[in-house]
């Protein structure tokens, strides 16, 4: 799937008013956040965009590509979906076997080898956790850390979606930073959902989310880069002082 | 004339919560529509189609096979809908036998899965999955995007004819695909003469008839055994 851009035409927040953003158009290799308290539409907005929605949700959003309509297969076909999406789920509930269940995933998407698809993630699941994912454990029996981590490497590796949605990453009991770094392509488009200041801080830019609609855009400015850094140095102080702590050290 | 839309699926994959989501956007679009749900025991899913403002009414089967009692009724079924001025009848199954499927050549079916259920689902169910025209699947939101399309794959390769889509029974978000091919489909027809996709198997054995006592000296008529090695 080839294309520069996606456009997200504005449409209603929930009291049925026109939304302030009226159009937004994100190139590939951007990243945005969204953020917004709890209920002000985020996951709705994510929702609108994986669906490439056409004016037929509620928020009345209409998703382009290239500023075009997208045809309605891109939507229906697993391998021509371009969006993967990273959902709040912490759990697997298939009762399948991780080998199994990465094969016909790999298959879905139409990988050419998807045996290897498979080792692959695997392999880049088991970097993210600390205990590592054996090819036979059943999904259901994995813990909290490790399904996260299996679907971290699944979004990360299943390239030929070009548009990555994240929602929440911070509730994965892993390596937030380690996690954002294995999801990162420089050809992506990437949007972020968070309550997290560091994430929301790591996008460029920022869309601000208010009852129901899409209600601000804000561009990362000078003084808020420094503050990234100084959130970043502090989440690796508190990395590291967690692995002390678990090593059963003194501080 | 009106479209017959038979409805079926497993018991809680979300059929009453889809069609719910299903009236209100059909509605909204000035269609008139009218349900009929048919359960074996007892069921509200009457009341809560009636609260959603259209004419529904229920059919109980009771000792006989829900399917086997909606074909034996569908005229009469689709004659109420008819007197109710419904452009759009909607038919829920009960769901609950997994040999017959109650869909007719011209209705236009609807199996609906959710994706919580076992992988190995889809290729217990029968004809009500392998027939259909529309496979939808719910409880997306409950799983990761992975096992959805894990769960549509499995779908589509016992039926790749069927148009499959994701729906969300309780936000209602996908509806929208669902709608669009129930009006892509031209199917309205008058209902007499119409046949069924598959056939309704009849059970007559000495159990059906009210025979309790387990043996072989109890049992008359069609008994099938399994095979068990010695
Ligand atoms: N989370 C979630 N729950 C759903 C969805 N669809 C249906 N449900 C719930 O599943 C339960 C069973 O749904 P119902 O429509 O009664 O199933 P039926 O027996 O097939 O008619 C209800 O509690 C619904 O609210 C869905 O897409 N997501
Ligand atoms: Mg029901
Ligand atoms: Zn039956």
């Amino acid at each position: 799937m080839t294309f520069k851009s996606i456009t997200i035409l504005g449409g209603v927040d929930k009291d049925g008013k026109d939304e302030n953003i009226r159009a937004l158009t994100i190139e590939r290799g951007e990243i945005y956040s969204v953020i917004g308290f709890t209920g002000s539409g985020k996951s709705r907005l994510i929702r609108d965009i994986e669906q490439l929605a056409d004016r037929d949700t509620v928020t009345k959003r209409q998703i382009l590509i290239d500023g075009k309509t997208p045809d309605y297969s891109m939507r229906r076909d697993p391998s021509k979906k371009i969006v993967a999406h990273l959902t709040q789920n912490m759990n697997y509930i298939m009762d399948l076997q991780c080998g199994d269940f990465l094969r016909l995933r790999a298959e879905c998407r139409k990988m050419t080898d998807a045996k290897k698809n498979a080792e692959q993630i695997l392999e880049t699941a088991n970097k993210l956790c600390g205990e590592p994912i054996a090819d036979y454990a059943q999904l259901t029996s994995l813990s909290g850390g490790q399904s996260r981590a299996l679907m971290i490497a699944d979004t990360a590796i299943n390239t030929n979606a070009p548009i990555i949605l994240i929602d929440e990453i911070e509730n994965a009991g892993i390596d937030k930073k380690a996690a954002m770094d294995t999801l990162l392509g420089s050809d992506k488009i990437i949007i972020v959902v968070t309550h997290d200041p560091m994430l929301a801080l790591s996008g460029k830019k920022r869309i601000i989310m208010r009852n129901g609609g899409m209600d601000g855009l804000l561009t990362l400015t000078e003084k808020e880069k420094e503050v990234f850094s100084k959130l970043q140095t502090l989440s690796e102080y508190s990395l590291e002082v967690q692995r002390n702590l678990r090593l059963g050290k003194t501080l | 004339m009106q479209k017959i839309v038979i409805i079926g699926g497993p018991p809680a994959a979300g059929k009453t919560a889809v069609i719910s989501q299903l009236i209100r956007l059909l509605k909204s679009d000035g269609k008139s529509v009218a349900v009929c749900k048919i359960d074996c025991l007892q069921t509200r899913d009457d009341e809560s189609y009636r609260m959603l403002g259209v004419p529904a009414i229920a059919g109980l089967s009771r000792d006989i096979c829900p399917d086997h009692f909606l074909a034996a009724n569908l005229e009469e079924i689709a004659a109420w809908g008819i007197r109710k001025a419904a452009e759009i009848l909607i038919i829920e199954t009960a769901g609950l036998c997994h040999r017959c499927a109650p869909a007719t050549k011209k209705t236009i079916a609807v199996c609906v899965l959710d994706c919580v259920s076992s992988i190995r689902v889809p290729d217990k169910i029968g004809p009500v999955l392998t027939d259909c025209d529309i496979a939808v699947i719910t409880k997306g939101d409950m799983v990761s995007q992975a096992e959805t399309e894990v769960f549509w794959q499995s779908v589509s390769a016992l039926n790749s004819r069927a148009e499959i889509v994701e729906v969300n029974g309780v936000t209602g978000s996908g509806v929208q695909y669902l709608k669009r091919f129930i009006d892509e489909i031209d199917a309205a027809h008058s209902i007499v003469g119409d046949e069924l996709r598959s056939d309704m198997p009849s059970a007559i054995c000495s159990y059906c008839i009210g025979e309790r006592r387990i043996g072989n000296m109890y049992q008359q008529g069609v008994v099938t055994k399994m095979e068990i090695p010695t």
